[in-house]
């Protein structure tokens, strides 16, 4: 059953189209990866999907239901989350709580109660605190709780924007180049957990420049080059399809699985 | 933020209610209710200059708070002008108690606040600080240009406060006044909501990916800031017994800033020290008056080169020195 659902998506920035029509449907429960050249509108995809753009046509569904439009808070509550390239966190706060803010579903108390440290409110505090450990442990992080996220080493801050996300409750987690700038044992541990993250129940869809990690993890790949989607499948089909090949031949310093 | 390294990880949930909330306001509440008066009796001059510090500190905790969501706000003059307007007519004209009007300023700031902090609030760093500084010269012009009761633009005969007869009862209300908005705002910061603007202050995006309404929390904040900036001009108003159009100028403004600055950013308590410290350094140094804004400057120079994080960023850089001396 399709989940996640993307119809006909376009995104023209004056004559440049950087998205043509672009569809694909994400399973629940699996990890879809959209990897491309580069230049190939996988960013601009990527945020068409978490509506932080506005798409000139299309439209992305989520169970049936039409998301795009809506602004990015609000599809960021339906479930879609999204993590950034590099580095982004709460630099200023530590690395618990980062996530802890970033509970923002399912409290019992309001505003109000929060300002008068209701009962209910504080239970929701201790509600996000626990999470926020749990998910820092799940994601090795637990032993770095405390520290200042501008004093983190660089790895664990991209390990941190991802609790972030999942502290969000997604449904569907969007990935934004999670391998990006790794040596092969970081991208392994990385891998890991991207599959752990499955494990949990949540679907992922990723956008890779990294083919061999991407080969890895992927149950199916789509494939876009100069905005279209020119191929989608399983990895092994990916890799011997000739014009995936050609799009990426094209590239100098591209080769798929090296 | 300082306050966030301090917390150690735990939003809201070591902050229950009474406790706490009495160890926070203890020691200011003593401050102000007893040892002020006994040091200050019979001296009605330094009493109300202390009353005149309590009520501005009261809008520059309003300014702290949209410092906190990440703008810079020069516009709290333009409130405490609407907040000293609507006080001044509703007292003169309507008749009303300052009890009601105290109140309804705040609903009358938070009112317009909303309004126009809604579109200007998507500026950010200095483009939104350049409007709403001009937007205390537009509340400047327009009371100049519609209040016709008086020459000028002013209200004069302003009722005091009923039951507020003295210069220490006057006192005594700005305290009143200045601890209760120094609780909720203290609260405000501890809470969830708190953490909500230090996380939009950080990363607006970021912050809307994780669901969080930052437009709306933004203009939550301002018109928060905006009530307090009224209802500083209301008590003012009440206090002088008059209002002009140039009560509240763009200088104004620009000062409740550099209270927070002074003060320090970090702390609930920063506006409030760094209000009452210039305050109280003006009025010594009075007799060098025309120098003032030397002096402002030059002090302001002092602080943001050597202590960034303001006044009270003092005893932990003070601490990290005698730890790393040892």
């Amino acid at each position: 059953m399709s989940f996640l659902k993307v119809e006909g998506l376009t995104k023209r920035f004056g004559g440049l189209v950087a998205v043509n029509g672009v569809s694909f449907a994400v399973n629940q429960g699996e990890i879809l990866s959209v990897i491309g050249p580069n230049g190939a509108g996988k960013s601009t995809l990527f945020k068409l999907i978490g509506s932080f753009m506005t798409p000139s046509a299309g439209r992305v569904l989520l169970d049936g239901a039409v998301i795009s439009g809506l602004s990015p808070h609000k599809v960021a509550r339906t479930g879609v989350v999204r993590t950034f390239q590099e580095t982004t966190v709460f630099k200023e706060m530590t690395a618990l709580q980062n996530v802890v803010v970033a509970h923002q579903l399912g409290h019992s108390a309001g505003p109000v109660g929060a300002f008068f440290a209701s009962p209910a409110a504080r239970a929701d505090d201790r509600r996000s605190q626990e999470n926020a450990e749990e998910i820092l442990t799940y994601l090795g992080l637990g032993h770095v709780r405390n520290e200042l996220a501008r004093n983190l080493p660089h790895g664990y801050l991209r390990t941190l924007g991802i609790a972030i996300a999942m502290a969000a409750s997604p449904r569907i987690l969007l990935l934004d180049e999670p391998f990006a700038g790794m040596n092969p044992e970081e991208t392994d541990r990385a891998v890991d957990m991207v599959e752990g993250i499955r494990r949990r129940g949540i679907t992922v869809l990723l956008v890779e420049h990294d083919m061999r990690a991407v080969m890895r993890i992927s149950d199916r790949i789509v494939v876009i080059s100069f905005g279209s989607k020119i191929a989608e499948g399983t990895p092994a089909e990916i890799r011997d399809n000739p014009t995936v090949i050609e799009a990426y031949l094209g590239q100098d310093d591209e080769t798929i699985g090296h | 933020m300082a306050t966030s390294t301090e917390a150690a990880g735990t939003i809201g949930a070591t902050s229950p209610g009474s406790r706490k909330a009495l160890i926070a306001i203890l020691p200011l509440a003593i401050l102000l209710y007893a040892v002020v008066p006994f040091i200050l009796r019979g001296q009605p001059y330094w009493l109300n200059v202390m009353t005149n510090a309590a009520i501005l500190s009261f809008g520059s905790l309003g300014v702290w708070v949209t410092f906190a969501i990440g703008r810079v706000n020069i516009a709290q003059g333009a409130f405490a002008l609407l907040g000293g307007y609507t006080t001044a007519i509703l007292s003169t004209v309507f008749g009303l108690s300052f009890w009601l009007c105290l109140p309804l300023s705040g609903v009358v700031a938070a009112l317009v606040g909303t309004l126009i902090g809604w579109p200007l609030l998507r500026l950010r760093g200095i483009y939104f600080a350049m409007v709403t500084l001009s937007l205390t010269e537009a509340m400047r012009l327009l009371f100049l240009n519609t209040v016709t009761l008086h020459d000028g633009g002013g209200v004069l005969n302003i009722p005091r406060p009923a039951g507020i007869d003295t210069p220490l009862d006057f006192y005594l209300f700005a305290a009143t006044l200045l601890l209760v908005g120094y609780l909720a705002v203290w609260r405000l910061a501890g809470s969830r909501i708190g953490w909500v603007f230090r996380s939009m202050r950080q990363n607006e995006e970021l912050a809307m990916s994780i669901g969080i309404n930052v437009a709306r929390y933004r203009v939550f904040a301002f018109a928060f800031c905006s009530a307090m900036g009224g209802m500083a001009g209301a008590s003012f108003a009440s206090l002088q017994q008059n209002i002009y159009p140039a009560t509240y100028t763009v200088t104004d403004s620009i000062n409740f800033m550099l209270y927070c600055f002074l003060g320090g950013l970090d702390f609930v308590l920063g506006p409030i020290v760094g209000t009452f410290g210039l305050i109280i350094a003006f009025e010594l140094l009075r007799s060098i008056q025309e120098y003032q804004a030397l002096l402002y400057g030059a002090l302001m120079i002092l602080v943001m080169l050597f202590l960034p994080n303001g006044v009270l960023s003092l005893p932990s850089i003070l601490g990290r020195f005698w730890r790393s001396g040892r």
